[in-house]
């Protein structure tokens, strides 16, 4: 057990020299997917022939004295909301079972043209719908840190497959922390880039404005690799920014070698002295504030008022974006179709059947707030809000480099705690939204663990285009509080 | 603000879904809830703001208007649920015989 226990930049390294092949790097994740995956949960689909190919293909391009690339040979596991061609796609969703995707997405494409090896795709809430995965309409992803606890969601397998080291790294996709909430529940590293950094063609679309692809992985320089290697324009994405795409990896070695000294950090008061936030995760976030300030950090407090309204906003733009987006599940062109007498009846028979309670919930509420007589005082009043956040945000960003806070304000909940009431499990992300409004790249890292060894997660968010600054930030403090290995289960 | 059971069979016709009464039921409450969670945020004075649809303002990328291939016919309608003629085949739509 040589690779799982080394950083995807460590394997990318040993399989560029030749020193160990991609194809005994694979077998290894392989084993322990085989001899522990039924305990967790965390893929929906293995595809253990066609990573075996690949993995030949990157050992033979090394052999015929070719670069394979940044992540030759790094086992890569991705969320199942995103297309890749050849293998099914469900979005976790019965309205998708059996559904092929006729081409692959951006990002997944410029991953396996960086060298990484697709080992599987992942267990996810139903289109990306939840902070636990427990609303995957196939079946329940454990954490692997407490195996009674959720992983957090939507992305909570490609955060349990990277914790549990069935993968060196994974890609989500966060819309409202999707990515940040289970990488800080998990005990994984989980960032998400500024919005339109990484193109969203081939990626399931839940909220429009909203969605950002990202990755996860166990150190904060493992995911810069992954966000360098599948970040930047893509003409098949409008929202994409155009222009070329800034090094990060040179941010990651500054924070390594310079560390934190003379950056000005601030804490957010709406977030950090939030009701309801578990005293252990308050001490936690403490403690590595207090490790970051004795480093030479000059700690700044900064008030963002508007923040009290950001989770209502929020829920209000979410579902109204996803009421539209998945319209498209008619069954008309692909995925489940019900018998219905005319075209209306069949629609409805198929929404009925193929959605899960939440999915249908969220549509219900956005399909309300864009309604006549209601657009104006929920969706236009929600879209105003969000000028606030970002325009609140902008004010915080001339006071301070970066803004810290806890990433959940709770470690993992048991499984099943937060399911019959809806609010209850939207206030899990009340951390991660504001960057979601904003559009501004942020990351969470853990920093600690409570008395069960369950993770906290740090939060650092940047200004807009600021991933640079993120990553060294986030490495520097990950220098100070050290990486957390996955889970040997 | 309150739901009310019409206002749920009334949306759940805009979102073409075919609600069970059990579900009729469970909505009416808890979208009544989650809106009146929301209800201090949507009395805020926003007098004057803006709202935000897109929250980078970045001008969009396009790319050049080349004529290209589209996505195979054959492998397109290979996914649908009802396929006739090399076309979707969807419940009579006029009222013909």
């Amino acid at each position: 057990m040589t690779a799982v226990i080394t950083t995807a930049a460590g394997i990318a390294r040993g399989v560029r020299s030749g020193e160990y092949p991609a194809a005994r790097v694979l077998e290894e994740y392989l084993a322990r997917i085989a001899a522990h995956e039924d305990r967790i949960g965390a893929f929906l689909l293995v595809a253990q022939e066609r990573a075996r190919a690949a993995a030949e293909a990157i050992d033979a391009r090394v052999a015929a004295g070719e670069d394979p690339g940044l992540l030759a040979g790094v086992p890569l596991a991705v969320k199942d909301a995103l297309c890749l061609a050849g293998l099914p796609t469900t979005a976790g969703s019965k309205i998708l079972q059996g559904w092929h995707p006729p081409y692959t997405a951006t990002a997944v494409a410029r991953l396996e043209e960086a060298g990484a090896v697709v080992v599987g795709k992942t267990n996810l809430d139903e289109f990306a719908m939840g902070s636990s995965n427990e609303n995957s309409a196939y079946k329940v992803c454990r954490n692997p840190r407490g195996l009674d606890r959720v992983p957090g969601g939507s992305s909570g397998g490609s955060a349990a497959a990277v914790a549990a080291g069935f993968a060196s790294v994974a890609i989500g996709s966060d819309t409202g922390g999707s990515i940040r909430q289970p990488a800080s529940l998990c005990g994984v590293v989980g960032m998400k880039p500024t919005y339109g950094r990484v193109s969203r063609y081939g990626l399931i679309a839940f909220a429009s404005s909203l969605d950002q692809i990202g990755p996860l992985a166990g150190t904060v320089e493992d995911a810069a690799l992954v966000y360098q290697s599948m970040a930047g324009a893509d003409p098949m994405d409008a929202t994409s920014i155009p222009g070329d795409l800034p090094d990060v990896l040179s941010g990651v070695k500054e924070g390594r070698e310079a560390g934190i000294a003379g950056m000005r950090v601030a804490l957010v008061t709406e977030l950090c002295e939030m009701e309801g936030t578990d005293p252990t995760v308050a001490r936690v976030f403490e403690e590595t504030v207090k490790k970051l300030e004795k480093s030479g950090a000059v700690l700044v407090e900064v008030s963002v008022p508007s923040l009290v309204h950001a989770l209502s906003a929020y829920y209000l733009i979410a579902p109204a974006e996803c009421s539209s987006n998945l319209a498209r599940f008619d069954g008309v062109r692909f995925g489940l179709r019900e018998a219905g007498d005319d075209v209306e009846a069949m629609n409805r028979a198929t929404r009925e059947a193929g959605f899960g309670p939440e999915v249908k919930r969220r549509i219900m509420l956005g399909t309300y707030a864009l309604s006549s007589g209601y657009i104006d005082a929920y969706y236009g009043k929600a879209q105003r809000i969000r000028t606030l956040v970002i325009r609140d945000l902008e004010a915080a960003f001339t006071q301070a480099d970066v803004l810290l806070s806890p990433t959940s304000p709770t470690v993992a909940f048991p499984l099943g705690a937060r399911t019959d009431d809806p609010m209850s499990m939207y206030i899990s992300d009340i951390c991660t939204i504001p960057a979601n409004l904003a559009g501004i790249p942020a990351l969470s890292l853990p920093c600690g663990t409570d008395d069960a060894g369950l993770p906290v997660g740090l939060q650092v968010m940047a200004p807009v285009l600021s991933e640079s600054l993120l990553f060294r930030v986030a490495c520097a403090a990950e220098t100070l509080i050290g990486a957390l290995p996955p889970v040997l289960l | 603000m309150s739901i009310s059971r019409e206002d749920v069979l009334h949306v759940a016709k805009l979102a073409r879904l075919a609600l069970s009464e059990e579900e009729i039921s469970l909505f009416t409450v808890q979208l009544g809830d989650i809106l009146n969670h929301a209800a201090a945020a949507c009395a805020l004075d926003t007098e004057g703001v803006p709202p935000t649809a897109h929250p980078v303002p970045i001008a969009h990328l396009l790319r050049e208007d080349e004529p290209r291939p589209s996505l195979a016919r054959g492998l397109v309608l290979e996914e649908a649920p009802a396929v006739e003629a090399d076309r979707f085949r969807v419940p009579r739509i006029l009222d013909e015989t």
